[in-house]
């Protein structure tokens, strides 16, 4: 975060890292000459000294805050006009950065979002054009944004043992030692016996926090600051807690209702239409609150104008295991029968069921990116799945006691809580699912875990249980840099208020839900086929359909109607003779897929394949 | 005024109204002559119309008076032919028509001849040359041709606006009003003169730069500044364009020259043109070697280059770039012949086709997989030192030796991919020959290895010594059995079961460990299905490619019906391979009340059937019988046949009156045996999709990749979202938008120099910029 102060403590520095190595940057004003030692340096003596003076006793490294920027050189695409020789001006100062900005290729691919992998039928000049221009739009866009990239600043925290040393033997007091106070101050442990087992509730800042214990304690507060917002306690068992779009509303799942409170605490609305809730999910670009029930239905609410958009019975028994998926907005439910289905309000139905145990499902999280699903079931097992199309699972573990509740972090951590301890396994590069194989942290709390989740843009993981609440640094958890537009953790009331506006102005249609969202930016083939049929049928002929060939008259003649039938026929064979060929080649092709093997296993050589 | 009807004028008539069509304003050109005609007859008060208005009975007689007069005079009436039909005959042989001859203006005055004050008229008749004029056309032809000319003339000049139509209509955006302000290009020096420095350090720097004594003002532009004003004349563009047409010309050229060359299908042509090609590298490689070794030699590199990433393609056939080019070496060279043939025969050992692995070795693959572990030992520790930490090679030595394989090099065994038999020994050797040759040897390799006590080192030390003797008898007798073709394989096998004893002798004492795990692996795993499944490796296990792991299973499918198959993947799906390493961290692992753990075992023991599997794929049946299309049953009760309580139409009508259901698409989770996907549409969201295509697209994917770049701030920089969402017409509130003017769009004459465009420049200056120019131009 902006506040946290830059430290560059306790990295070693005799290993190899990006950190470690400062590389001073060119300044235009230095003359090519300058002596390129100097340049790889790193960085000035007395800083170095300073680097290493303040080690902790134990060299690890921590990281918590995004202190280093990285000194490794993106792979650049230079534009042909950067070879061209700078132009001269009159007072003959040349522009020692020629050409446009360069803009690395890695990253701009990341941007490129038209899918080329399918194959166009081939277009005709007009439609090519349009074509060639929204990729050169798409080019040119993805440039732009790669540029952007320079805007976010700041670093993801990380932790490194020493050499072969286990992370997960690092203890939480070891790591708030490390870090700077500012980090260390975001540790911290409510001992709240008193009221039960506590869930609890991040706001979508990340500045916000909401707890409720089972036997009644709601309350919200400024965790940063540790300012109270409101504490009060609602004489019901409360048996889930959630944020609404701001930190401004607060839904409570109570024994009975479900509630609504503001930030002072007051009660604002009672909705007796979703009763016996056990789970709370809200999707914020849908102002939608989902509930899930004891009596099974799933409710959609939608808290911008306080209707319900459907109730829908999943048929499963009681719903105890819910939650989102970020990038579609799509609500997994977790069933006794071990299954997860995906439900949307737009349909009646499960969009999708997967079976993922053989005992109930006790847990969900699915990754911020769509991309993997974690479940645990009662048969004591943790896996990952995939969510792109596929839903066959990527890993799995066996878990001595299994996890009875799971979150994933912004970054894909993955953290798991069974019993009255907590295991973080992270993946090994970005985008990829956390390895199951060696956790990255474990911790040990005072009581069962009944809440998890990873405040969003701080290295903090937020547990609750049966003994309060414990705030846990995890380094590299969340995601460094934020929208200020979006999620401004600094945000004034003012700025908030703004912000509320404009995204109930862009607030997204409920019926837009659905498994895949950018199938929403494809034609309705249905529909266009069904408009094309009728329109036939009304005008009694193909208006689009290819003109039967008519033979050119021709002189001496070769006009018969022998010859005309002749050249018809012969046309007519062509055309059938190229739609076998084409039939042909398929089945072929189609042959070919099916008779060739897929790769029995990866070869060794495979590491050179690009 | 009228013209009179001449015989001749309608043949004129004729062409006038063919040639209609091209004739544009030019031709127009006779009907002033007929102006001049009619100031001359207005000048003179004898006019020709009066004569005219009479009948034709009077011309006749004028003609008849003519006649009668050339009697006398030299002027002699010629006998005109008839011609046409008339209605009325003379006798004079004077047609109704008239005859071929022109009529002279003079002549109208002919009959006046006693009248002298007629004469200097007539004189002035004769004057006048008159020539036949065409007839004018009739107002509405006149009016036609009248019109296509102006069409063409208006069109010529309105087809220069044509570029700047198209400009304008593929611009991605218009700003009105047009007329921009130029940028003012004040030279810097004026601006400079203008200035006045203030502050101290700017003053210095003044007094730096005087001191230089830079050209502050003259002159304006330096000559490279005018040569890059002037960079791009006419002539210059012109000359350019005509050197990039001859380009494509040529290229055009050598393009339909290559196209039809590659259309050729003589055999023999094509065998020349490539003789020659090799014969000029093989020339040009030779004078590089001389001329410049080392250019030659960076050529070998790269053909070294294409050698390694031949070698890494792992083809191995003729068709690489560095084996085409040994290819060609090979005539001359013996060392690039060798390659060449040990590239093949690296080839041929690798397209071996895949032995089929019989039902019969299912059960005893487990234990053969422990014992093929040993005999391989040495191998193993051959390649301790290289290959030890990598699993690939690990795996793949125990599969060659599960197969029955021999492959001794080790080079070569990590190239190996697919296991197979080598082609001589495989193919002709009838399959169940082979099956008991394997039952033997199995047999003959278990027993000695179950009746051994574990630990017992020594014990197993010799059997695996007594092993390899015995694959060796095993190799032996089966060479026996085969052709003659493997003779040279016997001694081959020989060298091999040599060599790692070999090996095995300074090594023995990690044998016995080798051996040791092997045993406690075999038993382990014995009763498990998916033993061979690599441990620790967790992927998606598709179908597909859980045959593939698994040899006997996929020997097996073709028995198996695909429910049961889908089962078992399903159950292969839910059971994880029970983590040997447990929680690296000792202090994870607690223990909860007791009570609570004997809870959660009876609920695992509820749940552990196969009832949630079961429930599940009866489920998916009724998901895919639901979505499956309905047949149609059109039978009619009746109809030939009985009617009645309990009568049903017969089976034979009911099929022919039965319509099949189209099928519909393929499931998306036909393939996926633990998940059912939804296949109903999400009308409320297809309301949301577009349902056209618009015009210039055939096919909808070409819209949908026009539509599929974001192009909200969401998504993209400020900057790019800005150009995304340009409006296609900009107009500046409160100004006229004036119609589109030449010099709007830059037509201006090309002699215009571009100095020009410095001198409207200067118009622009300001007044008092213009008064220091004036200054510093007289100083």
């Amino acid at each position: 975060m902006e506040t946290a102060p830059k430290s560059v403590r306790g990295v070693p520095p005799g290993k190899n890292k990006p950190q470690a190595k400062r590389k001073k940057p060119r300044r235009y004003w230095e003359e090519e000459s300058a002596p390129p030692a100097a340049g790889a340096s790193p960085g000035p003596p007395g800083k170095k000294a300073r680097t290493r003076e303040p080690r902790p006793q134990r060299s690890r490294s921590v990281h918590l805050a995004r202190a280093a920027r990285s000194s490794k050189k993106p792979q650049i695409a230079r534009n042909a006009s950067d070879r061209k020789k700078p132009r001269r001006t009159l007072s003959g100062a040349q522009d020692p950065f020629p050409g446009s900005a360069p803009a690395p290729v890695e990253v701009a691919r990341k941007f490129c979002r038209i899918d080329k992998s399918g194959k166009l039928p081939h277009p005709k000049p007009k439609t090519r054009s349009k074509l060639e221009k929204a990729e050169a739009q798409e080019e040119e866009a993805s440039v732009r944004a790669a540029r952007a990239e320079l805007l976010l600043p700041e670093d993801p925290g990380f932790l490194e043992g020493e050499d072969g040393e286990d992370t997960a033997k690092i203890l939480q007091t070891d790591i708030v030692e490390a870090v700077d106070i500012a980090s260390a101050a975001k540790h911290f442990d409510l001992n709240l016996r008193q009221f039960g087992p506590y869930r609890l509730n991040y706001s979508r800042t990340g500045r916000h926090l909401a707890l409720g214990g089972r036997r009644g304690h709601v309350a919200a507060l400024d965790w940063v600051t540790k300012k109270l917002m409101c504490e009060i306690n609602v004489m019901e068992a409360v048996r889930d807690i959630h944020f609404l779009h701001s930190e401004a509303l607060l839904a409570v799942a109570q024994n009975r209702w479900l509630y609504i409170y503001d930030n002072q605490g007051i009660e604002l609305h009672c909705i007796r239409r979703c009763d016996r809730v056990t789970r709370l999910e809200f999707l914020p670009f849908h102002f939608l609150l989902a509930t899930a029930s004891e009596t099974g239905f799933l409710t959609y609410l939608d808290v911008s104008v306080g209707k319900i958009v459907t109730a829908l019975n999943a048929r499963a028994g009681r719903l105890g295991v819910m939650t989102q998926n970020p990038y579609n907005a799509v609500i997994h439910l977790g069933h006794s029968n071990g299954t997860v289905s995906l439900w949307s309000p737009g349909v009646k139905e499960p969009l999708a069921k997967i079976l993922c145990h053989r005992g109930g499902v006790r847990a969900v999280a699915v990754e911020s990116t769509g991309t993997y699903m974690a479940t645990s079931g009662l048969d004591h097992q943790l896996k990952i799945f995939d969510l792109r199309g596929t839903f066959q699972p990527l890993s799995a573990r066996t878990l001595p006691q299994g996890a009875g509740h799971l979150a994933f972090s912004q970054r894909g951590l993955l953290v798991a809580g069974m019993g009255d301890v907590v295991n973080i396994w992270t993946g090994q590069g970005k985008a990829s699912p956390p390895s199951l194989e060696q956790p990255y942290l474990t911790h040990r709390l005072s009581g069962h875990v009944h809440g998890l989740q990873f405040c969003p843009f701080e290295d903090v993981l937020g547990v609750g249980h049966s003994g309060g609440i414990t705030s846990m640094l995890v380094p590299g958890a969340a995601e460094p840099n934020f929208d200020g537009l979006e999620n401004n953790p600094y945000r004034s009331r003012k700025q908030r208020q703004e912000w509320e506006v404009k995204a109930l102005l862009e607030k997204v249609p409920a019926e837009l839900i659905c498994l895949d969202p950018r199938a929403l930016a494809k034609v309705d083939v249905i529909t266009l086929e069904q408009q094309k049929k009728e329109r036939i049928e009304r005008l009694g002929y193909d208006p689009d359909a290819k003109a039967a060939f008519q033979p050119k008259a021709k002189q001496k003649g070769r006009s018969s109607t022998a010859s005309l039938v002749k050249r018809k026929k012969k046309v007519m064979d062509q055309e059938h003779r190229d739609k076998v060929r084409q039939s042909l080649e398929q089945q072929q092709q189609q042959q070919q897929e099916l008779a060739k093997p897929a790769r029995a296993r990866p070869s060794a050589l495979d590491r050179f394949v690009r | 005024m009228e013209p009179k009807r001449r015989p001749d004028a309608s043949c004129e008539r004729k062409q006038a109204a063919t040639m209609n069509m091209t004739r544009n304003v030019e031709n127009l050109l006779p009907l002033s002559q007929q102006e001049e005609l009619v100031d001359l007859s207005n000048n003179y008060p004898l006019s020709t119309s009066e004569d005219e208005g009479d009948s034709d009975g009077e011309r006749k007689c004028q003609k008849l008076l003519e006649a009668v007069c050339s009697l006398g005079g030299k002027n002699r009436w010629k006998l005109s032919e008839r011609s046409e039909a008339g209605l009325m005959v003379s006798e004079f042989n004077v047609t109704t028509e008239g005859s071929g001859e022109k009529l002279v203006l003079s002549d109208l005055l002919g009959s006046a001849t006693v009248l002298s004050s007629l004469a200097p008229v007539k004189k002035q008749l004769h004057r006048v040359k008159s020539k036949t004029l065409v007839i004018p056309f009739n107002k509405e032809e006149a009016d036609q041709i009248l019109r296509e000319a102006a069409f063409s003339k208006t069109s010529q000049i309105l087809s220069k606006w044509d570029p700047v139509i198209l400009k304008n209509q593929q611009a991605e955006q218009l700003v009105f009003p047009m007329e921009k302000e130029l940028p003012i290009v004040a030279p810097i020096e004026h601006i400079i003169t203008g200035w006045k420095a203030r502050t101290p350090l700017e003053q210095d720097i003044f007094n730096l730069l005087h001191k230089n004594k830079q050209p502050v003002t003259d002159p304006l532009l330096t000559p490279v500044e005018k040569a890059s004003i002037k960079a791009m004349s006419l002539e210059e563009a012109k000359i350019r364009r005509a050197e990039l047409q001859r380009t494509r010309a040529l290229q055009s050229y050598y393009e339909a020259r290559a196209r039809r060359e590659k259309r050729i299908k003589s055999k023999k042509y094509h065998k020349i043109i490539k003789k020659r090609k090799a014969k000029k590298a093989l020339k040009e490689a030779e004078q590089l070697w001389k001329d410049c070794p080392s250019a030659a030699l960076r050529d070998l590199e790269k053909l070294e280059m294409a050698r390694v990433m031949e070698r890494m393609s792992l083809k191995h056939q003729g068709n690489g770039k560095w084996a085409k080019s040994k290819a060609i070496m090979v005539r001359y060279d013996p060392e690039a012949c060798q390659a060449m043939q040990e590239q093949l025969a690296k080839n041929r050992e690798l397209t071996q086709k895949l032995q089929v692995v019989s039902e019969g070795e299912e059960e005893e693959g487990c234990t053969e997989e422990g014992v093929t572990s040993v005999s391989n030992d040495g191998m193993n520790g051959l390649q301790m030192d290289a290959a030890s930490l990598n699993p690939w090679m690990l795996r793949s030595c125990n599969i060659e030796a599960k197969k029955g394989e021999i492959n001794t090099d080790p080079e070569q065994q990590s190239e190996v991919v697919a296991p197979g038999s080598s082609e001589s020994e495989g193919d002709e050797r009838p399959v169940a020959e082979e099956l008991l040759l394997k039952e033997r040897s199995f047999q003959e390799r278990v027993d000695p290895n179950n009746a051994k006590p574990m630990n017992d080192q020594e014990m197993e030390d010799s059997s695996s010594l007594e092993l390899l003797s015995e694959s060796r008898v095993l190799f032996q007798k089966l060479n026996k059995e085969n052709h003659q073709s493997e003779g040279e394989q016997v001694s081959f096998v020989g060298t091999v079961v040599h060599i790692r004893r070999g090996d095995l002798a300074p090594e023995e004492f990690l044998v016995p460990q080798r051996l040791e795990r092997a045993h406690v692996l075999e038993q382990g795993e014995l009763g498990k299905e998916g033993h061979y499944q690599k441990r620790g490796l967790l992927r998606p296990l598709l179908k597909g490619e859980w045959k593939e792991r698994n040899p006997h299973s996929k020997s097996d499918a073709s028995g198996r019906k695909k429910k049961k198959e889908q089962m078992i993947d399903l159950q292969n799906l839910l059971t994880t391979r029970s983590s040997v390493k447990s929680l690296a961290v000792p202090t994870v692992v607690e223990l909860e009340d007791e009570v609570e753990t004997d809870q959660k075992q009876m609920i695992k023991e509820a749940f552990a059937g196969d009832d949630v599997i079961r429930e599940f794929l009866k489920e998916k049946r009724e998901a895919v019988e639901a979505s499956k299309p309905k047949d149609l049953d059109l039978a009619l009760p009746g109809w030939g046949e009985w009617v009645g309580m309990g009568l049903k139409p017969s089976a034979k009508k009911r099929r022919c009156f039965l319509m099949k259901a189209r099928e519909g698409p393929p499931r998306k989770d036909k393939n996926l045996s633990n998940v059912i996907i939804s296949e109903k549409r999400n009308i409320h969201a297809a309301a949301h999709q577009v349902r056209v295509v618009p015009h210039p697209f055939a096919h909808h994917q070409q819209f949908e990749r026009t539509i599929q770049n974001p192009i909200g701030y969401t998504w993209n920089t400020q900057r790019a979202f800005q150009k995304l969402t340009l409006c296609k017409v900009d107009t500046k509130l409160g100004h006229i938008i004036n119609p589109l003017k030449a010099e709007n769009v830059g037509y201006r004459s090309s002699s215009k120099s571009d100095f020009s465009v410095l001198e409207s420049n200067r118009k622009l200056l300001s007044r008092k910029q213009q008064k220091q120019l004036k200054e510093s131009c007289s100083d």
